[in-house]
């Protein structure tokens, strides 16, 4: 048991199945699928309020999305402790800032990796509420459902990156 | 249903939203989809690990799901989409994905395992999220009901029952995880 939680990487197929499980629990003891993106939109939410005192509340999709630590927020901190987790007990954590592959086409400048990083970021959290979920709300929890949504939102995340990650870094097919 | 106490208690919910956010970064780490090179990977198609760990949790997921689905225990969390809003919000998240190279459960899970500028990139998540909260009502009005789908559902759009296109769905995502794996990727 021990070895397998100090291994460096699983097997794709056996991390994909552990998340297909890890669903069925979601549904049955949550009554919810397993999504990442709404707990960001809680957190905005809550940092708005602190700043401008009542009237976060008051907003349309604050009503929808209630800005507080729930469920939904939790999932969002544990996924930092269960990245660093799995990381410490293999021995692979390690401080980064620019990624290898991000390097070898950018150089290793940390501050503009960072707003790179920051945009992106931006995008992709407007991206992700715009569609009503994320990779793993509408990628993973959705389509196994057989949502008519997910699959269109999925297979246009994948289209989106695809097309984007080419401009980036030229396309590899071509 | 038999869930029904501990799906309304609230402080048992918050213990358990971190047991699953806890295991969920613990599988995204261990499947190496925390890390950067391997999501541009993917998206550069030169590394297909980020679509073989989801077409298996869709599967191994799929099937419990639907089991538990007709013996009455879960229900469906199913929304309709729309033009508006699935395509476009899909697209803009894909342009998102590609620039910053993590994906919002991924960035989370790459934080925790030492990556600064995922943690960057959270940030930017948030402050795009507040974006959309703030031209929410002004989208809504607008575009975010433009094309809307003619069913929630596959089922219901082909007009098949919910098990017949279970059966095909794992059948079809089994052949492509077969197929991927016979090429190497």
């Amino acid at each position: 048991m021990i070895e397998w939680l100090t291994m460096e990487s699983w097997s794709p197929y056996i991390v994909g199945a552990g998340i297909g499980v890890l669903i069925w629990t979601t549904f049955l003891l949550s009554d919810r699928p397993l999504g990442a993106s709404t707990a960001y939109a809680k957190s905005a939410g809550m940092a708005e309020s602190v700043l401008s005192r009542g009237k976060t509340e008051q907003m349309p999709y604050y009503q929808k999305v209630v800005p507080t630590i729930d469920w939904q927020w939790m999932i969002l901190i544990g996924l930092v402790i269960g990245g660093f987790l799995s990381a410490y007990l293999s021995g692979t954590f390690t401080i980064l800032v620019v990624p290898p592959v991000f390097a070898e086409a950018f150089g290793t400048d940390a501050i503009f990796r960072s707003a790179v990083a920051l945009t992106g970021g931006l995008v992709l959290g407007l991206g992700a509420r715009w569609a009503g979920g994320c990779t793993s709300g509408h990628g993973i929890s959705g389509t196994l459902q057989l949502s008519l949504a997910s699959w269109v939102a999925a297979i246009c995340f994948f289209v989106g990156g695809i097309i984007v990650a080419g401009l980036i870094f030229g396309f590899s097919f071509m | 249903m038999a869930y029904e106490n501990l799906r309304s208690n609230a402080r048992a919910q918050i213990v358990l939203g971190l047991i699953t956010g806890v295991i969920f970064g613990f599988l995204l780490q261990k499947g190496g989809v925390t890390n950067y090179d391997v999501i541009i990977g993917q998206l550069l198609l030169t590394d297909f690990t980020v679509v073989e760990i989801m077409l298996s949790a869709i599967v191994v997921g799929m099937i419990g799901i639907f089991l538990m689905k007709s013996a009455g225990l879960v229900r469906l969390h199913v929304a309709r989409g729309s033009l508006g809003a699935t395509v476009v919000g899909g697209l803009i998240f894909g342009t998102g994905f590609a620039v910053l190279g993590y994906c919002p459960g991924t960035a989370a899970g790459a934080f925790g395992s030492g990556a600064l500028d995922a943690l960057v990139g959270m940030v930017g998540i948030a402050i795009g999220a507040g974006i959309f909260a703030h031209l929410y009502p002004a989208l809504e009005r607008s575009i975010l009901k433009k094309g809307l789908f003619p069913a929630d559902t596959i089922p219901e759009l082909i007009g098949v029952k919910p098990g017949i296109v279970v059966v095909g769905a794992i059948v079809l995502i089994i052949g492509v995880l077969y197929l991927l794996a016979v090429l190497g990727l």
